[in-house]
């Protein structure tokens, strides 16, 4: 009898965990939202920040956050798709491979301060660059590059082993069979682990702090040229980026409507991750549906 | 002839490619440590600190003359808010791990899947923020204290924790095989029984991974962290005090010191220590995962 209630008791208890841990995600999420969309409207997110008064919006953070967003994943999806590939694929159990593995978890596993660091180190003072978007953007990638490859390697494993060893019976060589008929199948996973690395980017400020710099020029989007120094596509530039604003307007701003800045640009955040994993879960299953035949 | 060795090229070309995208991650890996390293031991070596002060002392005053950089006071601050925060979030997190595989493997992982992708997914300064406007406020005025405190980062912390080790924790109980979970039903033990005295005792390495990568997280964290402490230069006694960091030391100073200058290399040893209690975290989950593998075998 004692152990039946302590079993009840039990079960109690972790149906109470998990319903306030939904609940908390709920408030959590609804909080940021009905605080921040109240500021939110096309002027905020389209004005240029101002620096002493009130009023400012986030467009130019919010454009510099998406285009760093876009060059960072230029880098890390091929070199993760790369990386992913050979150690599903060509690894054989030896040092080498142990060693590489060991590199991945290692790099996984460390602060992201640490990893802007390095980027402070070599892509802002060892190039000369000063703070760039360019310099910010590899700093993710260093980030993300572990998180890539074990997504790409993992969603490549899943790929069944008779579908690789029918085309190589074919006559198919081993990368024609990689790039041909593994990577299609493989293209769910590796798509819904780009979209939430991407999620993840969009909120990144401790790397890129001290890299891309915590102020951007007030970007004219008539001059569209690699070299203008006020050029939304100069990758040469300093470029603030959203979730770093929200960290600076708190820190060391003199605005007198951060509060409102903060709120609103955390909104923005929000949504963006909300819309980044809907999307993963939809492009996901669609892919899935489409490649695997059923309706 | 022609088109098997353009085959071959074709393979070699393959191989090759993705081998040079395998072995940069080596490459990029060991240059941080080295780079990170170097620059950390300028401290030790250029400005001829002793390490031995710089973690036991907790006086830091690097602009004076003559300068003291001893760290204990960050070192401290957060060992302190990474363990409030394990402390809280571990026994909730294994909990939820446990439901989702044990309890309601169902509707239990449907529903709380998408809530943990989503706990991951919010940005680590909207959590800061959300600290800071919210619960750094709550604490002054229903707690007391300034609000800026060793709990509302312990708090802020326990929460980023809380996805890290639940979905680590799921992925080692679902390793268990089924027959364990069986046999301790059909010999008449409850559910928790079964929980209890089988299933978490043969999950252990990876519940213990999962904890431990849940650390590594807390100690991690910067920008959160630093938005709710208050990051005052002392010991905290109580858990309402204002505590400094390791990472919010560095967020906050590096912007404001001079390269190659004491005051800017201490900090990069600071970034070395956390970058050596990384590296000694992975040791421990690869010794851990050993020792699991090797007790699973017998």
């Amino acid at each position: 009898m004692n152990a039946k209630i302590t079993d009840k008791l039990a079960t109690t208890i972790f149906y109470v965990i998990i319903l306030a841990a939904t609940a908390l995600l709920a408030f959590l999420l609804g909080y940021i939202l009905f605080k921040g969309l109240g500021v939110v409207n096309w002027h905020f997110l389209t004005a240029p920040a101002k620096t002493l008064s009130a009023g400012g919006g986030i467009g130019t953070q919010l454009f510099n956050s998406i285009i760093m967003l876009v060059v960072s994943m230029i880098f890390t999806v091929p070199l993760g798709l790369g990386g992913g590939i050979y150690l599903a694929e060509y690894a054989k159990p030896n040092f080498f491979t142990n060693a590489i593995r060991l590199c991945v978890e290692t790099l996984a596993s460390l602060p992201s301060i640490v990893v802007g660091l390095f980027g402070l180190l070599v892509f802002v003072n060892m190039t000369g660059w000063g703070y760039t978007l360019l310099g910010g953007a590899l700093s993710l990638t260093v980030l993300n590059l572990p998180v890539m490859t074990r997504v790409c390697e993992d969603s490549i494993r899943t790929v069944k082993q008779e579908l690789l060893e029918a085309s190589l019976a074919l006559g198919a060589t081993k990368w024609q069979t990689i790039i041909k008929v593994v990577l299609p199948v493989a293209l769910p996973g590796i798509l819904t682990g780009i979209i939430l690395t991407a999620g993840r980017v969009f909120g990144e400020a401790a790397a890129i702090m001290y890299t891309a710099g915590m102020s951007s020029p007030n970007l004219n989007f008539k001059a569209w040229s690699f070299t203008n120094p006020r050029s939304p596509i100069n990758l040469m530039r300093p470029a603030e980026t959203l979730a770093v604003h929200i960290w600076k307007v708190n820190s060391e701003s003199l605005l007198p409507d951060a509060r409102q800045i903060a709120d609103g640009s955390s909104a923005v955040l929000i949504l963006a991750v909300l819309i980044f994993n809907i999307l993963a879960r939809f492009i996901g299953s669609l892919l899935h549906k489409r490649l695997s035949g059923e309706k | 002839m022609d088109t098997l060795k353009a085959k071959k090229r074709n393979e070699a070309f393959g191989r090759f490619i993705t081998f040079l995208c395998a072995i940069l991650v080596i490459i990029v890996t060991f240059s941080l440590v080295i780079f990170i390293a170097s620059k950390g031991l300028k401290t030790f070596v250029k400005d001829g600190v002793s390490p031995i002060e710089f973690l036991t002392s907790t006086k830091w005053m690097p602009e004076a003359s003559p300068p003291r950089v001893g760290a204990l006071v960050f070192i401290i601050g957060s060992l302190a808010v990474a363990g409030l925060g394990i402390v809280i979030s571990a026994p909730l997190s294994v909990a939820s791990a446990i439901f989702m595989v044990d309890i309601a493997p169902s509707w239990g992982q449907r529903m709380l899947q998408p809530v943990i992708e989503l706990f991951v997914g919010i940005p680590s300064v909207v959590y800061g923020w959300i600290g800071l406007s919210l619960l750094v406020p709550f604490i002054r005025n229903s707690i007391g204290g300034l609000g800026f405190s060793l709990l509302a980062g312990g708090l802020v912390l326990a929460v980023m924790m809380y996805p890290t080790i639940t979905s680590v924790a799921c992925d080692a109980l679902r390793a268990i095989p089924g027959e364990l979970n069986e046999a301790s039903l059909a010999l008449g033990a409850t559910r928790w029984q079964t929980i209890y005295k089988v299933l978490l005792p043969a999950a252990m390495p990876g519940v213990l991974t999962a904890i431990i990568l849940g650390l590594a997280r807390g100690l991690g964290e910067a920008l959160a962290v630093q938005m709710v402490i208050g990051n005052a230069m002392k010991i905290p006694s109580s858990l309402l005090d204002p505590v400094h960091t390791m990472t919010s030391i560095i967020t906050m100073e590096m912007g404001n010191t001079a390269m190659n200058t004491l005051p800017n290399d201490v900090l990069w040893s600071i970034a070395l220590l956390l970058l050596l209690i990384s590296l000694a975290f992975i040791v421990l989950i690869r010794y851990i995962g050993k020792r699991g593998s090797m007790s699973n075998e017998r």
